[in-house]
């Protein structure tokens, strides 16, 4: 059952194990995960290149599965959903925001927004014409029509926030947003999910390296080697990171 | 997401052109050859074909096919025409002449002698004078491929003569025939006439052409002749692929258009398949982004097909064009005449289409179903 109280963690994860391949070309991505993120929060997974945060958003998403391990996603056990009904899950209840945006190239802006009303069966128009309301929220009301390959970095990533939103999701899973972004890009485009991402009944995942950003964060968990090595709550810092004044050791730990 | 796959084809304009292109040229190879081959053996039996008269075409069991015949008896005529159901019968004469021209070209011709009465075997379309003038003593009607042939250059004009074994002979008409499957000239000519142009042999009555009684059909009829006559008497549709038949067996063209069209169905297909297979490689990132999102597999195999059927339509469909364009411009010239795009092979190369084009949907598929939607997070 899908948790739509709010109520307990969005996610929640038990000793979840994962390993590719076998005998000497095996690899353990995971060693034992407890990870949990509360509704209405802005849970960060920082880590190393290579610790497993790639790995365990995939698990958590349903895209991949572990090897060992419990996990709950806004209350659903996945194991207990046949791999179609794990497509309509994440269809109704997730929405994704890629590093490279993974936006159509051949769709505008307002219809890549509307692909997740569309694949739900909502009318192209319709749907449309919700994606372009959304796009107006988000400041790209003058470019509903441009195709991704005309816009910036920041408007293509502002887009994918967009469809990611499109259908309120219970749970978005962001992989490295700001990556491929300009420090300016990277801050205009987290303070836009910062505001229009978070709320209560929905749960945020951000897998990032870039510390810069870290301040925006409810939760921060720290992987490494394939475990979660602590988890913080820098809410104190947000007040003065947006004022410009960040955490200096997490700057220089994963910059 | 019909539209999002519409627009996922045809948003790179370099690789939709190009899938299509692809196919339409795979269209027009498979068309063209088929086509032309198909022709060249219809050529075989040009003309049984053009005698619309009759419908049943009745020759000594030892005759295979329209080139090579063995003489019937002049009798033979009388036997036939006392088979029950047969409406009439007359003599049909074919030979192959000399003729020369004044200044001395010449050509080996393909003489038709018919009945000197009804003209009954004659084809129908004229370009010149009239097939009434046949009634006129020496005289024959030659088709206008023959007539450029002997008269290079020369506008087309009745009265000219030929000689032909000694005979001075009038052209009193210009027909429109069929093209034989040798390039020679196509004359004809009353029967009578005809026996004397070639020089007088013991039996000289090539073929008899009838038609049946109203209400009997005429392959009926052929079953009745032969039971009562002996001799051999086919359909006019049945000895046209009698002619057919004895070139794909004693020729090397099957095997060259064989090698030809077999080649085009190879190239076309490796190139339109690989093409549109590449085309969804390169797509994979969007693929398994909409994974990701939450697109089922049954709606991405829908939106592939629908992609690879289109491309295939619309490629066919231009292909075609093409085909029906270079049939068109090639239809009047002298040695491609009356060679024109069949709708056989219209629908045959439209079935070797239909299945590159599944061929090439399930490979893409294969990879699409096996994607792992996780790939999306691997920048």
């Amino acid at each position: 059952m899908v948790n739509f109280t709010g109520d307990g963690p969005g996610v929640s994860c038990r000793n979840v194990r994962k390993h590719f391949g076998s005998g000497d070309a095996r690899v353990e991505a995971l060693r034992g995960v407890d990870f949990e993120t509360r509704f209405g929060e802005l849970s960060f997974l920082v880590g190393p290149s290579g610790c497993g945060k790639t790995t365990l958003i995939s698990i958590i998403a349903g895209l991949l599965d572990r090897t060992a391990g419990e996990l709950s996603v806004l209350g659903t056990n996945l194991d207990t959903l046949s791999a179609n009904e794990r497509v309509l899950f994440r269809r109704r209840n997730l929405g994704f925001i890629f590093q490279q945006f993974n936006l159509l190239p051949a769709l505008t802006a307002a219809e890549n927004v509307a692909v997740p009303l569309i694949a739900a069966g909502t009318p192209r128009r319709r749907a449309v014409e919700r994606a372009s309301a959304l796009l107006a929220q988000l400041g790209l009301g003058s470019r509903l029509n441009a195709l991704p390959s005309t816009l910036s970095g920041g408007q293509q990533q502002r887009v994918a926030i967009a469809r990611a939103l499109i259908h309120e999701p219970r749970l978005v899973v962001c992989d490295e947003p700001t990556a491929a972004l300009d420090h300016a890009s990277g801050e205009a485009v987290m303070d836009l999910l910062a505001a229009n991402a978070v709320r209560p009944g929905r749960t945020v995942i951000v897998v990032t390296h870039d510390a810069r950003v870290f301040h925006y964060a409810d939760s921060i968990a720290h992987m490494d080697d394939g475990r979660i090595a602590n988890v913080t709550r820098p809410s104190r810092l947000r007040g003065q990171s947006r004022s410009g004044d960040r955490e200096p050791l997490l700057q220089e730990s994963y910059v | 997401m019909n539209f999002v796959a519409l627009r996922m084809l045809t948003g790179d304009r370099a690789k939709y052109f190009g899938l299509v292109f692809a196919i339409a040229f795979c269209t027009f190879l498979l068309e063209n050859q088929t086509t032309i081959f198909a022709n060249i053996m219809k050529r075989t039996a040009s003309q049984i074909l053009d005698v619309t008269d009759a419908e049943v075409w009745v020759m000594d069991p030892q005759t295979e096919y329209w080139e090579q015949t063995k003489a019937l008896k002049d009798t033979d005529l009388t036997r036939v025409r006392s088979v029950p159901g047969v409406s009439w019968a007359v003599r049909l004469f074919k030979g192959n002449p000399v003729a020369r021209t004044r200044d001395g070209k010449f050509a080996v011709s393909f003489l038709i002698g018919i009945d000197d009465a009804t003209l009954a075997g004659a084809p129908r379309k004229m370009l010149l004078g009239s097939w009434d003038r046949l009634r006129e003593p020496d005289s024959v009607v030659i088709d206008q491929a023959g007539y450029i042939l002997l008269f290079p250059g020369e506008p087309l004009a009745l009265g000219r003569t030929l000689e032909m074994n000694d005979h001075r002979v009038t052209i009193v008409g210009i027909s429109d025939a069929s093209a034989p499957f040798a390039s020679l000239p196509v004359m004809h000519t009353r029967y009578s006439e005809a026996i004397n142009f070639l020089g007088r042999e013991r039996t000289q009555l090539s073929f008899i052409i009838a038609r049946p009684d109203p209400g009997l059909s005429a392959s009926a009829l052929t079953s009745r002749i032969h039971d009562r006559t002996g001799l051999r008497a086919r359909t006019t549709q049945e000895f046209m692929w009698d002619c057919v038949r004895y070139y794909l067996q004693h020729t090397g063209i099957p095997v060259n258009f064989g090698i030809t069209i077999a080649v085009a169905l190879i190239v076309g297909a490796v190139v339109a398949g690989q093409t549109f297979y590449l085309f969804t490689i390169e797509n994979l990132k969007q693929f398994g982004a909409l994974k990701a999102i939450g697109i089922t597999n049954v709606r991405l195999i829908a939106m592939i097909l629908l992609q690879a059927f289109t491309a295939g339509t619309l490629g066919f469909s231009l292909g075609t064009g093409m085909a029906a364009t270079f049939f068109e411009i090639f239809l009047h010239k002298l040695a491609t005449r009356g060679i024109v795009l069949m709708w056989q092979c219209v629908a045959l190369t439209g079935v070797c289409i239909f299945f590159v084009v599944i061929v090439a949907s399930i490979l893409s598929i294969r990879r699409v179903l096996v994607l792992e939607p996780a790939a999306v997070f691997r920048g």
